[in-house]
């Protein structure tokens, strides 16, 4: 055992800073120089604040916006969650029930299944497409637009499957909602839509 | 079009492992530039190990253990310290003394199992300094103990298995590390934080607050991916957007997730010097994986009445969808990878009985980076010899003959499964203390009980997450077991090895049974289904397909 014991130690201490220390640190500086943006977190800057993250869901409440999936921990993009319930809980069963007589009374139309599920991150920054154009003819209301050109611009905001073969097709709440805010700044009340001029 | 999906998957997948096989024979056979191997050869000196000398197996185990010890201890203590150290940006305080043990033994074993939750609890210089680490060297590991057997099967009689210092850092040095930083720069590509900076305090859309925790994500996530870690930068690992941003990194992880177990078949093949030998073994990984995938795929699919029409999406990520949630579920429990895409505790009860077998198993469906390997060829030894009793002979396998020590050996290393999950599963559903983990009341609790510890015994490391795993009681049962998982299979793999390189290589004759066709094949799968099904059939019954069985009769809990 003692023979083995100084390699044992060295080796610990050598792959420590090589690929505890050199490697994160060198990926650092070449992600940072490479791809400044991704590598600091994706984030998306309007007038100086930072709104979020370009890859992570953040609540929306309001009727003008597209509203994301359910989260089980509040959006909290610090300390991340999921409900973690079982296919056959009770509990989990009336959750889902209760959304979807919130959504469908919020839309007036069906809930496609991403809009009653919670996701596993809590973080889900996409819905489906399905979900995004049911939300519309409320979106048009509030910002006083026809629902069509609402619809066009989510239809153009949809992302498609990878190669057409992989994922799903989806709608990213957070961006949209930006573009939603640019295309149609809500009346002076809404305060936060003028970035459009 | 999901059928295509899929093979196009395994192609690449199969390709690139062919390929990444042959760099890895040459690896480990020395057959590497003068450069590397002049760097190499000054590291080791230095490091005072004699590279030149080879080790019997008692040698070889005594290593791999002396290297591990000094892991924990290094990484236990920067554990509990790291509240005091630098590189943590969000004032982070040290782990308990039970939370930092089990979090020790997990990644020191190659489980990664989480009690804690990344972003939260672990400071920037634990993520590098600490697990990044051994999620190299406990890979490393896993893949020098794999080469360590091989030799053992296929070398020349003598009675040295190698070097493990020599192996371990071509493992690293060669393989991992510049697989990693190919990694780490797509992934930091495609949106995955590089980043020293602390979390990011945004003011959302309608004015509130929301703290974003990134962190130096990329470089971690990379070689948790290839060796099959899996334990995440964050909480909620894989699911996270920022571990796993676009359909994109999810493919490359995925691929990257079975890369390497599957290259270790053709290597096999390659340092047999008969490829069919590798080709027959993958065969048989292959056959279990692809059968217990479609349950998943099916499962979840089609989806949870109970939760309206369309595919079970609670827990799951909509970029991902149920087929690339499932694929995920059925390669990271198939191949010892603790990661998730997708909250495992709220798939469907069968696709739950799928990750529980994969599991149970012990992790041979291609498996952890060696250790999928050396825990296949304890179910080849197993098999050779029901094979040699059906028909009278005394079983060989490559050439030598599997006695009575070797089979002895194997069912020692095949009952530290029953013995930590069964064990250690009924311990837990007993004991008050234990028993205040489960989430869930009904059969789906048995199923989280079941899934903790079958994950910590075939060293996994992912969970039904409802489970309450960060207990004292379970901190601490878990770790144990996953000691036991790993080196109660390890010892004597190594053992096992060990004699059958002592015995001469017998030349093949008519007589021969051959390793190589689909009757061996059959031969094997059908030795880990039946041994896997007869120990754990009946825990089974209990959890996910007593759910099922309720959930068709409409029950809930």
């Amino acid at each position: 055992m003692l023979t083995h014991l100084r390699p044992a130690i060295a080796l610990t201490v050598f792959f420590t800073l090589l690929t505890g220390l050199a490697y994160p640190l060198v990926l650092t500086g070449a992600a940072q120089a490479l791809f400044p943006s991704a590598a600091n977190g994706s984030l998306i800057e309007r007038e100086g604040t930072i709104l979020g993250s370009g890859l992570v869901a953040q609540s929306f409440a309001g009727d003008a916006w597209l509203h994301p999936r359910p989260s089980a921990s509040g959006w909290n993009a610090a300390g991340t969650g999921a409900s973690n319930l079982g296919p056959t809980s009770a509990a989990l069963i009336a959750t889902v029930a209760k959304r979807r007589a919130a959504w469908e009374a919020a839309n007036g139309a069906p809930a496609p299944i991403d809009a009653v599920t919670a996701s596993g991150s809590g973080l889900d920054p996409h819905i489906s497409p399905e979900n995004a154009m049911a939300q519309a003819g409320r979106i048009a209301a509030v910002r006083g637009v026809d629902a069509g050109s609402v619809r066009e611009l989510i239809a153009a905001a949809v992302e498609g499957r990878l190669f057409g073969l992989y994922g799903e097709p989806r709608v990213n709440v957070f961006l949209t909602n930006i573009a939603l805010d640019e295309a149609f700044p809500m009346p002076p009340a809404g305060g936060e839509g003028q970035a459009a001029e | 079009m999901t059928l295509m999906s899929y093979l196009l998957y395994l192609a690449a997948l199969v390709g690139l492992a062919w390929l990444l096989a042959v760099w890895m024979a040459r690896v480990y056979g020395g057959a590497l530039p003068s450069a590397l191997l002049r760097a190499e050869a000054a590291l080791l000196r230095l490091s005072g190990a004699v590279p030149a000398r080879g080790m019997a197996w008692g040698a070889y185990a005594l290593a791999v253990l002396a290297f591990n010890a000094t892991c924990f201890v290094v990484l236990y203590l920067l554990l509990r310290a790291q509240g005091a150290l630098p590189l943590n940006p969000d004032a982070i305080g040290g782990l308990a003394p039970d939370l930092a043990f089990n979090t020790a033994v997990s990644f020191v074993t190659n489980t990664n199992w989480q009690a804690y939750s990344g972003e939260a609890q672990l400071s920037y210089l634990s993520q590098m300094a600490g697990l990044t680490v051994q999620n190299f060297v406990s890979a490393g590991t896993g893949m020098a103990v794999a080469v360590a057997v091989i030799r053992g099967f296929v070398a020349a009689r003598g009675t040295t298995l190698g070097n493990f210092w020599v192996d371990l850092t071509r493992s690293v040095l060669w393989i991992l590390l510049p697989l990693s930083v190919v990694l780490a720069l797509f992934l930091a590509w495609q949106g995955v934080p590089q980043t020293l900076q602390g979390a990011v305090v945004a003011t959302g859309v309608e004015g509130q607050e929301q703290v974003i925790a990134r962190g130096p994500a990329a470089a971690q996530i990379a070689i948790k991916q290839l060796g099959t870690n899996g334990g995440g930068f964050f909480g909620v690992n894989s699911a996270h957007p920022y571990e796993n941003p676009t359909i994109a990194s999810n493919m490359a992880q995925s691929l990257s997730i079975l890369l390497i177990p599957v290259a270790f078949c053709f290597l096999f093949g390659r340092m047999a010097g008969d490829r069919r030998q590798g080709w027959a073994i993958l065969a048989a990984m292959a056959v279990m994986f692809v059968a217990g995938l479609a349950v998943v795929h099916v499962c979840e699919v089609a989806g949870n009445p109970a939760l309206g029409a369309g595919a079970n999406m609670e827990g799951k990520e909509q970029r991902f969808g149920a087929m690339l949630s499932a694929l995920w579920a059925a390669s990271t429990t198939a191949a010892s990878n603790g990661s998730v895409n997708a909250m495992h505790d709220s798939f469907m009860p069968l696709s739950g009985f799928v990750m529980l077998v994969f599991m149970q198993i012990g992790e041979v469906i291609f498996g952890g980076v060696g250790a999928g390997l050396y825990g296949m060829l304890l179910y080849v030894a197993l098999a050779v010899f029901l094979a040699g009793l059906m028909v009278g002979r005394t079983p060989e396998y490559l050439g030598r003959k599997i006695e009575g020590r070797e089979v002895t050996l194997a069912v020692l290393a095949f009952l530290s499964m029953p013995l930590g999950i069964l064990v250690g599963g009924a311990v837990a559903a007993t004991v008050p203390q234990a028993l205040a983990a489960v989430q869930e009341p009904g059969p789906h609790g048995m199923s989280e009980i079941l899934y903790a510890y079958a994950s910590a015994t075939g060293n996994n490391g992912s969970a039904f997450g409802g489970y309450g795993a960060a207990l004292p009681w379970h901190t601490t049962a878990l770790g144990i077991i996953m000691l036991l998982g790993r080196y109660a299979i390890i010892i004597p793999m190594l053992a096992i090895a060990g004699s059958m390189i002592r015995k001469p290589q017998a030349p093949v004759t008519s007589g021969t049974f051959p390793t190589h066709g689909p009757l061996f094949v059959t031969l094997l799968v059908l030795t880990v289904v039946i041994l896997g099904a007869l120990t754990f059939f009946p825990v089974l019954a209990l959890g996910p397909v007593a759910e099922e069985t309720a959930r068709l009769a409409g029950q809930s809990f």
